[in-house]
């Protein structure tokens, strides 16, 4: 009763805050903070995690942007040119308005490291020595991620530059060399050895000669592949791999008069272009399908086209007559399919030059022991390892995607599985988060802001040299580029689910920190998961 | 000049907060030390977009007058839930008396503090749309016409809630209420006609008068810091949706409150002595039937045999809001 003696008047029971009342025992469903997979970084064959290193650059922090790709891949000013941007494709901002300039941010990024000389440490000293046969991009990204891991790293090169297929096989106008080489050269400043002008000639006596305690192998496709078509007289006929390659070491090359190209991939409009730029008098592509089952980027078209390269498409370049080609006209049927209309019609030419692919040279590799090579290309497991142990294999030679990226992406690949095989350890990749896809977002609360075009060189200075066609994104509008990311998947701290909850049971933990959840509070009302701009919060049932 | 949100900067200022953005452009209820003036613990159901409304605006309040806020309650969901005896969850000082005399209360509250010359203490009476369209109308409508230096907050979830939705002057056209039986062809409101209080409040040619909704926060804090700066009677109005009484989901409360905007039957305006001074325009217009759609109330105009004419009748309701305060991104003020 004394207790009761002290309260107010009519006040019976002890008062006090609704803190009291735990309301958390209601819910039946909780909300839980997730980070879900952006479709950029699912769909990225180099496995760079695009929507980490924009939101860095989001904020204007471009170093700290830069190193996170850094992470994934070594070459941003290279990708940020020769990519084909299949993360754009996938961008859930393209069903908003227009995806996000992702390809040109990386260059900005990529060409900001250059400029400030932005660099990588090499991990701590292992002891093991690995040999990298090829430096193209497979390979030198191989050889990047075991330097970060601390491996001794050794790269044989056949060819006088180092580059691979980024170098022989993409004109200077899509890809400047002094990126390149510094990107390059930034590889070499990290301890790795790249040996020029050296070609593996015989596998097993490299590594015992050189004490390796294992390899990466990523010696590509370096032979352009040529179709038989009947011939009389002396028209040039060379192939694109061989015409390119040339080009790049300066070599005389007979791309002058009317310069007619087989074939429809980029390898065929590189040419078109780069004999555009040699001074041909007329280019033409002559492709057997319609345009728009071409193989070749519809940009690299466009730009090409807008240069003067004529496009003959539904046509067979059936017989070679001294300068007189024969075309066959072929008409489309259901299903993309083409068949032969037997109508012909002839064009003159003084060079042709035919772009059907690629295929490798592996006589190096024949004889040693469980390397399987088979229809062209060399045989790999799911970690890349070949039938020879501590052997792995990447990059075009093996019968997976082959581009720049993927290559790239089977060099980090390659070096992860390499990593642990040394330690006698198996590696295990994380499990793969869910997709982000665009129903998973709220996407009310972007603003509305349309792409930035990166600015084209005009027609008449790109056809008079090799300058680079596409330019660069400024600071104001890459910053602006980047605030474009929907951040889909990723909490990127709008502070939403923190105002929304009306039972105040988000906990705001500072800047980086993001937010945990009150469930001594918490309803389940599931308004801080709808109200989620990227869809970084799931409900899930309660166990009751 | 209302509000002008930034629109850009990623999500601009159509987020809580915004990391791009400085600190003086995120809202009060983005700050990690924002006063959770209705704390955590009260009875609201799952999703009440009332304690959301009520929490955004008092903090709002709580931090324009540097703490300095008096409120006056009166009967209704908010008061039930937040202070059931003997718990409160208000954490400032807070009186309910009656049903009725929310604003005679708070108009007694600002007489003594001039009295005692404490006038930098702001009052705020507050009530749902029972208290105020219908039960405390006199009182309001006699703080309005003194002038009183009182700002009313009602929190519009268009019916009496509290006694198992029960239909207010507020009940739109068409709105099913569970323990009214409809008086004529349809419940709710009659079509055209019903009590517009913001109207009302303008009517009384008082310093100001705004409506809200728990959808753009913002523009919400925006309109109770200017409010609560001016003297003399102000009135703001906030749309905030019910899951129980309407038969919504109860995640939908905010995407509720931010369709009624978009489709146009609840303009979100803002006047100065009678006169409409700003309108937040509508982003991306809807239908009606996008906004209808998602409640249980309306549930009888759709089904098998849609009600097509009473949601054109809606529509049309929608429509004459558009032309008349000038809503949409191309039209230019009210004229």
């Amino acid at each position: 009763m004394s207790t009761v003696q002290h309260k107010p008047f009519a006040i019976t029971l002890k008062v006090g805050s609704s803190l009291a009342n735990k309301t958390g025992s209601w819910r039946t469903f909780r909300p839980v903070y997730l980070d879900r997979m952006p479709p950029c970084n699912h769909q990225c064959p180099a496995g760079e995690n695009i929507q980490a290193w924009l939101f860095h650059a989001e904020e204007g922090n471009y170093e700290q942007a830069w190193r996170q790709i850094m992470a994934d891949n070594p070459f941003p000013a290279i990708m940020g040119r020769v990519c084909y941007h299949t993360c754009e494709s996938a961008c859930n901002r393209g069903q908003v308005d227009q995806a996000v300039g992702i390809n040109a941010v990386e260059r900005f990024l990529g060409d900001q490291a250059l400029k400030y000389g932005w660099a990588i440490e090499p991990g701590k000293p292992t002891g093991k020595k690995v040999l990298v046969v090829g430096a193209g991009p497979a390979g030198l990204s191989a050889a990047y991620h075991l330097a970060r891991l601390g491996h001794a790293v050794t790269v044989h090169e056949a060819s006088p530059k180092a580059g691979g297929m980024i170098r022989y096989g993409i004109p200077k106008y899509r890809m400047p060399r002094e990126k390149l080489n510094a990107e390059i050269q930034r590889i070499q400043a990290m301890g790795v050895e790249i040996r020029l002008n050296t070609p593996v000639t015989d596998l097993r006596q490299t590594l015992e000669a050189g004490g390796f305690d294992a390899c990466f192998l990523a010696v590509g496709l370096q032979q352009g592949q040529q179709v038989n078509i009947p011939q009389t007289g002396g028209l040039p006929v060379l192939d694109a791999i061989s015409v390119l390659r040339a080009v790049e070491l300066e070599e005389p090359v007979a791309l002058h008069g009317h310069v007619v190209v087989n074939g429809g991939g980029n390898t065929a409009i590189d040419v078109a272009r780069s004999a555009i730029r040699l001074g041909a008098l007329s280019v033409t592509v002559v492709v057997r399908r319609g345009r728009d089952y071409m193989p070749a980027h519809p940009s690299e078209i466009r730009e090409g086209l807008e240069e003067g390269m004529r496009l003959l498409n539904l046509r067979q370049i059936t017989a070679i007559q001294d300068r007189t080609l024969t075309l066959e006209v072929m008409v489309p049927v259901e299903g993309g399919h083409i068949i032969r209309s037997g109508q012909t019609e002839t064009i003159e030419a003084d060079v042709l030059v035919q772009a059907f692919g690629q295929t490798g040279d592996f006589a190096a590799l024949d004889q040693y022991p469980g390397l399987v090579i088979a229809d062209g290309a060399v045989q790999v497991g799911p970690d890349l390892m070949t039938g020879a142990p501590g052997v792995l294999a990447g990059g075009d030679m093996i019968p997976w995607a082959r581009n720049a990226t993927a290559a790239i992406g089977l060099g980090k690949k390659a070096a992860r599985h390499l990593d642990a095989w040394l330690r006698g350890e198996r590696y295990q990749p994380r499990p793969k988060a869910e997709v982000a896809d665009i129903g998973k977002l709220n996407t009310w609360y972007y603003s509305d802001a349309p792409r930035t075009v990166r600015p084209l060189l005009d027609v008449v200075r790109r056809t008079s040299g090799f300058a680079e066609v596409v330019g660069n994104l400024d600071e104001g509008n890459a910053l602006f580029e980047a605030r474009r990311c929907m951040s889909c998947g990723n909490c990127f701290e709008c502070d939403n689910c923190y105002g929304v909850c009306p039972d105040n049971a988000v906990i705001k933990l500072g800047p980086g920190k993001r937010f945990r959840f009150n469930y001594d509070y918490c309803k389940g009302c599931g308004i801080c998961a709808a109200e989620c701009p990227c869809g970084a919060i799931k409900m899930v049932p309660e166990e009751i | 000049m209302s509000y002008q949100p930034v629109r850009f900067y990623q999500t601009g200022t159509f987020t809580v907060g915004n990391r791009l953005l400085d600190e003086d452009d995120r809202s009060v209820q983005a700050l990690p030390v924002r006063a959770n003036s209705l704390t955590s613990g009260h009875r609201a159901c799952q999703g009440c977009g009332e304690a959301l409304g009520a929490r955004y605006a008092i903090d709002a309040a709580v931090a324009a007058t540097d703490r300095q806020v008096i409120a006056a309650n009166a009967t209704g969901c908010l008061e039930v839930f937040s202070t059931p005896y003997p718990q409160t969850s208000w954490q400032i000082p807070w009186i309910h008396s009656l049903f009725g005399n929310t604003a005679a209360v708070a108009t007694g509250i600002a007489a003594a503090l001039r009295i005692k010359g404490r006038s930098q203490v702001r009052v705020v009476a507050q009530g749902g749309d029972g208290g105020t369209t219908d039960i405390g109308f006199g009182c309001l409508s006699g703080m309005f016409e003194r002038n009183d230096d009182v700002l009313y907050i009602c929190y519009d979830n268009e019916a009496y809630m509290n006694t198992g939705v029960q239909r207010s002057s507020a009940t739109p056209p068409a709105a099913r209420t569970a323990t009214t039986l409809p008086v004529g062809p349809e419940p709710g409101n009659v079509f055209g006609q019903g009590k517009n209080v913001p109207a009302i409040a303008m009517a009384h040619g008082i310093p100001y008068v705004a409506t809200a909704t728990v959808a753009d926060l913002h523009d919400l804090e925006y309109k109770v810091k200017k409010a609560i700066g001016i003297r003399g009677a102000k009135y703001l109005h906030i749309f905030v949706p019910c899951p129980l009484g309407w038969g919504s989901a109860s995640h939908d409360t905010i995407k509720l409150a931010r369709l009624v905007k978009e489709c146009g039957l609840f303009p979100v305006f803002e006047a100065e002595h009678g006169e409409v001074t700003g309108v937040a325009k509508i982003r991306k217009p809807i239908p009606v039937e996008d906004y209808l759609r998602p409640q249980r109330r309306y549930a009888h105009l759709f089904g098998k045999s849609p009600a097509t004419e009473t949601i054109a009748k809606i529509q049309a309701q929608a429509d004459r809001n558009i032309r008349k305060f000038g809503l949409l991104a191309d039209q230019g003020a009210r004229p």
